[in-house]
């Protein structure tokens, strides 16, 4: 399912528009990921506070999101664009590849609350589409 | 047999409770059909599903997501035992329809996304723990028929 040249224009449409609040969304999405996946704290075990409101979910929502950004810019060649954030996941991370997409399903939720009008389904198939090729994108290194 | 606290019970009431069902059943349908054209497979007799705009405005699809969305309605009343409440559904999808029971997370996945635009803020991330559980149940419900 690769992206054509309609997914990566409304990808990088929807990009322009949301990216400002980039750092929210990506606060939000992990809250939300911790919330409704309890499961994913495992990997966040050395953090005190995993609260809607600790710093250490902000930075790393905003740290994440960062990570989306890399992707849209990287949209044409996203195996090649994320392989450094690969290598990361796979050998010191070891984040099972399951979780990103449930983080994956939390974004789109937070977009669809912050952006009602803007994650029409023939945007969100794109979306969807992009998180997906980005999650695979990042498993690449894994074995 | 499922645990519900009176937080999740009194969340998931809340959000039937104010629920437009002929709105959020044909736009959680139709969603599911656009953003997983798969799905379209079973419903060969609806007529034209051939693009997006034609499926927003495809009347069975519209009347069928209604439909679909009601039949939450009886995990609502039976919260305790949702299990037995779904087992003739399950059989109907398994042995008249032939639904890949994978598919109904697809449907639950865009039903979640459709109620949280609509609530905004609203739809905090307890909100969405709550909802996710309640269709949850009753996905595992309506797979649990087939064999």
């Amino acid at each position: 399912m690769s992206l054509t040249d309609k997914d990566k224009a409304t990808v990088k449409a929807l990009w322009a528009k949301i990216q400002k609040s980039a750092d929210a969304i990506g606060a939000d999405a992990l809250y939300r990921l911790f919330t409704v996946y309890p499961q994913s704290k495992i990997y966040f075990s050395h953090w005190s506070d995993l609260g809607p409101n600790s710093s250490s979910v902000k930075a790393h929502g905003k740290k994440v999101m960062g990570g989306v950004a890399l992707a849209v810019s990287k949209i044409d060649d996203l195996t090649r664009g994320l392989l450094e954030l690969s290598e990361q996941h796979a050998f010191q991370l070891r984040v099972d590849p399951a979780n990103f997409k449930l983080l994956s399903h939390c974004i789109l939720v937070v977009i669809a609350t912050m952006y009602p009008q803007d994650l029409s389904p023939e945007v969100h198939v794109c979306l969807d589409k992009f998180l997906a090729n980005l999650a695979l994108a990042l498993s690449e290194r894994y074995r | 047999m499922v645990e519900w606290t009176d937080q999740e019970r009194t969340i998931i009431s809340g959000i039937f409770a104010s629920l437009d069902y002929d709105d959020i059943g044909p736009k959680s349908l139709s969603r599911c059909l656009i953003v997983y054209p798969w799905t379209q497979r079973y419903f060969g007799a609806f007529g034209n599903l051939y693009n997006a705009e034609a499926i927003k405005s495809n009347p069975n699809i519209a009347e069928h997501g209604k439909t679909v969305l009601h039949g939450l309605d009886r995990a609502l009343k039976n919260m305790d035992n949702i299990k037995a409440t779904y087992a003739d559904l399950s059989v109907l999808h398994s042995e008249k329809l032939h639904v890949d029971p994978d598919n109904f997370k697809l449907l639950s996945d865009c039903l979640t996304i459709v109620i949280a635009a609509k609530m905004g803020s609203a739809f905090t991330a307890e909100t969405q723990a709550a909802f996710q559980k309640f269709l949850a149940v009753v996905v595992s419900a309506l797979g649990r028929q087939y064999h």
